[in-house]
C-alpha cells in the first residue's frame, strides 16, 4: 500500500500536508505522532471512509477510490480504536460478521465461515467470550473482538487504530505477534500506536506523523532518537538498548519550557 | 446467541407462523355474537350451514383479522427497520414524524372536508399523501451534501412531530362534535376500518417494504458495529439508508392511514423478539412481520370482546397492555444487554 501525496482539511483546519509512505508487502508499519497529528485521518482515508482533498491511495497498484466498498473489504479491514455496538449481538456474532464482504446478499455463514471466524479467536485466546453479549465485554475484550473480526476478514491489509491500547501486557504481545505472523505471505499491515518501545520490537518500518507530514520512516533503531522524540513529542527521552538490540524509550519529561505539542 | 443458520431460521419462523394462526382462529371467534369454533371451522372449509354465521365470519370477521395482520406486520417491521436505521433500540414507527404526517392529512379531512364533499373514504389517501410528503421532507432537510445523517433525521422528525400534533390540536377544536369523535377513535388507532378495500395498499407496501429490506439485513446487522465500520466491511451506508428511510415510511404511511396511531406495536415486537431470538436482522426482520401480526390480531380481539356490546379502540389496548409489558422488558433487557 503507497500513500502518494495525501492531504485532507477537514472544515479549514488542514489535518495532513503531504503524505508520502509505503506499507511494503511483508511489513509491519508503526504510525506513531502526537495527539490530533491525524494518525486516525490517515486510516480513514486508506478505508475510503474519507475522501483525501489531494493525493491518492494506492492497494497493489491500484487507486482504493476506483475500487467498491465490498472489493476494498475484501482486500482491507480495520481495527478501530473503539467499537460501539448498538445491539446485543454475540461476540461470535461480530467476529463472524468480517465474513461479510465475501458473502452474497442474502444466505448465512457456511462452515468454512465459521471455522475461520473460531481459528481468529483461538489465536487471540478469546474463544470463551464467543457466546457472551459483545455489550457485557469490557473495552479490552471488545478490542480483542475486533482484531478477531478482522482477521476474520481475510484482508491483504490490516490497518490497526491503537489495537493495544486498552489491552494487558500478554494480550499487547498476543496481538502484535498475530500482526507479525499476519503480515508473512506478502501481506501487510499498518499500526497505529503510542508505545514507541512495544511497536520498535513488532515493526519493520517505524514512521513518525509530525505537522501533517512524515518526518521520518525507517528501522526503529535509526527512527527513534533523541531528537526526533523533541521534535515529535516535545519530550526529553533516553533511548536505551534492550539485551536483545531493540531501543527502548524512556520518557524522562516535558521538555525545558515547553507544553506538550499541539498539533 | 449462536451464529444464525437456515434451519433455525425456518424453526423460529414456523413457530410464529403457528402463532399467527392462533391469533386468527382467536380474531375469528371472538365477537358478540357467540360462533363457535366448529361453526368457524365449517364455514371456512366452505361448509357453513348459516348464512349469518358465514357473513359475520367471512365479511365482518375475516377482513378485519387480515387487516390486523397487515397493519401489525407493517407497524412491527417499520420499528425494528427504524431502531437499526437510527442505532437506536428506542425508536419506533412514528419517530420520525411520518405518522403526525399521515395524521394531519388524515384529520384535516375529517374535520374540513365536508366542506368541500370529501367523505370519510378520502382519508386513507390523504393520509397516505401526508406521510408521502413528511418522507419527501425528512429526506430533503436531512440530507446534507448528499448524506442522510441519522442526527438530522431525529432532530427533523422530533420538530415535524410536535408541529403536527399542535395542527391536529387546531384542527380538533375548529371541528363539530361528530368529527371530534371520530378524529379522536383515529388518533388512539382502530381497526374498525376493517374491509378489504382498504387492505390493499397496506399488503402492497408491506409485500414492497419486505422485499426491498430483506438483502439489507446484512448490511444492517453491520451498521450496528457503527456507519465508519459498515463501509469498512463494504456497505454502502448512503444507500442502505435511504432505502431503508423510505421503505419504512411507506409502510407506516399505509398503516397509519386506515388505521391511526396504534401505538406500541413496532416498539415492543421488535424487542420481544430481540430478547427471544436475538438481534440479527435476517431472522429479526420476517419474525417481527409475523409477530406483529399475531400480537395486533389478538389486542383486536380483546377490543371487540372486553366491554358488553361496544368496541373499544385497539390502540387503547395495545397501549394498556404494551406500556407495562414495556417497562418489564426494559428492565429485563437493561440488566442483559446496556449494561455498558
Amino acid at each position: 500500500m503507497v500513500f502518494d501525496g495525501v492531504a485532507v482539511t477537514l472544515g479549514d483546519q488542514p489535518i495532513l500536508r503531504d503524505i508520502h509512505l509505503e506499507v511494503p508487502a511483508g511489513q509491519v508499519v508503526v504510525l506513531a505522532g502526537c495527539n490530533g497529528a491525524g494518525k486516525t485521518t490517515l486510516l480513514r482515508i486508506a478505508s475510503r471512509v474519507l475522501r483525501p482533498t489531494a493525493g491518492r491511495v494506492y492497494l497493489g497498484g491500484q487507486g482504493v477510490d476506483t475500487l467498491s466498498r465490498r472489493e476494498l473489504a475484501q482486500q482491507l479491514a480495520v481495527v478501530p480504536q473503539d467499537v460501539s455496538v448498538s445491539f446485543p449481538f454475540s461476540a461470535g456474532e461480530v467476529v463472524l460478521m468480517g465474513r461479510a464482504p465475501h458473502l452474497g446478499m442474502l444466505g448465512f455463514e457456511s462452515r468454512a465461515d465459521i471455522a475461520i471466524a473460531n481459528e481468529a479467536m483461538e489465536r487471540l485466546g478469546i474463544e470463551h467470550l464467543a457466546h457472551r453479549s459483545i455489550l457485557e465485554l469490557s473495552g479490552g475484550e471488545r478490542q480483542l473482538i475486533s482484531v478477531a473480526r478482522a482477521l476474520t476478514q481475510q484482508p491483504r491489509v490490516l490497518l490497526l487504530d491503537e489495537p493495544t491500547a486498552h489491552l494487558d501486557l500478554a494480550h499487547r504481545v498476543a496481538v502484535l505477534d498475530c500482526v507479525r505472523d499476519f503480515a508473512r505471505d506478502g501481506r501487510t499491515a499498518l499500526v497505529v500506536s503510542h508505545d514507541l518501545s512495544l511497536a520498535a520490537r513488532s515493526c519493520d518500518v517505524l514512521a513518525l506523523l509530525s505537522g501533517g507530514k512524515i518526518l521520518e520512516a525507517g528501522a526503529p533503531r535509526d527512527v527513534l532518537t533523541v531528537d526526533n522524540l523533541r521534535e515529535v513529542f516535545g519530550i526529553r527521552a533516553d533511548i536505551v538498548m534492550a539485551p536483545d538490540g531493540c531501543p527502548v524509550v524512556v520518557p524522562r519529561g516535558l521538555h525545558r519550557g515547553q507544553q506538550p505539542p499541539v498539533a | 446467541m449462536k451464529p444464525l443458520t437456515a434451519a433455525r431460521t425456518i424453526g423460529v419462523l414456523l413457530v410464529l407462523l403457528v402463532l399467527v394462526i392462533a391469533a386468527a382462529a382467536i380474531g375469528l371467534a371472538a365477537g358478540p355474537s357467540g360462533i363457535s369454533i366448529a361453526e368457524i371451522v365449517s364455514v371456512l372449509g366452505g361448509r357453513g350451514e348459516s348464512d349469518a354465521a358465514i357473513d359475520i365470519v367471512l365479511r365482518v370477521r375475516m377482513p378485519r383479522v387480515l387487516l390486523g395482520a397487515l397493519v401489525g406486520a407493517s407497524l412491527a417491521v417499520a420499528g425494528v427497520l427504524f431502531q437499526a436505521l437510527l442505532r437506536n433500540p428506542l425508536a419506533d414507527p412514528y419517530v420520525l414524524g411520518v405518522s403526525g404526517g399521515a395524521a394531519l392529512g388524515g384529520i384535516a379531512v375529517m374535520s374540513l372536508g365536508s366542506a368541500i364533499g370529501l367523505g370519510y373514504a378520502a382519508v386513507p389517501p390523504a393520509a397516505f399523501a401526508g406521510a408521502i410528503a413528511t418522507t419527501a421532507l425528512l429526506y430533503a432537510i436531512s440530507g446534507v451534501q448528499g448524506r442522510v445523517s441519522t442526527t438530522g433525521l431525529l432532530l427533523t422528525g422530533v420538530v415535524f412531530n410536535a408541529f403536527a400534533s399542535a395542527a391536529i390540536v387546531f384542527l380538533a377544536s375548529i371541528a363539530g362534535m361528530t368529527e371530534g369523535t371520530s378524529i379522536f377513535l383515529w388518533l388512539i388507532g382502530s381497526l374498525s376500518a376493517g374491509r378489504l378495500e382498504v387492505a390493499g395498499p397496506v399488503a402492497l407496501f408491506l409485500a414492497i417494504g419486505l422485499a426491498t429490506a430483506m438483502p439489507l439485513a446484512r448490511g444492517l446487522n453491520l451498521s450496528a458495529l457503527g456507519e465508519e465500520s459498515a463501509q469498512q466491511l463494504g456497505v454502502d451506508i448512503d444507500r442502505q439508508r435511504r432505502i431503508v428511510l423510505v421503505a419504512a415510511s411507506l409502510m407506516v404511511g399505509a398503516a397509519v392511514s386506515v388505521a391511526g396511531l396504534i401505538g406500541f406495536v413496532g416498539l415492543i415486537i421488535p424487542h420481544l423478539l430481540r430478547l427471544l431470538i436475538g438481534p440479527d436482522h435476517r431472522l429479526l426482520i420476517p419474525a417481527a412481520a409475523l409477530g406483529g401480526a399475531a400480537f395486533l390480531i389478538v389486542c383486536d380481539a380483546i377490543a371487540r370482546t372486553l366491554l358488553d356490546g361496544r368496541e373499544l379502540p385497539v390502540g387503547a389496548i395495545t397501549a394498556l397492555a404494551g406500556g407495562p409489558l414495556f417497562l418489564w422488558l426494559l428492565r429485563r433487557y437493561h440488566n442483559r444487554s446496556f449494561s455498558s
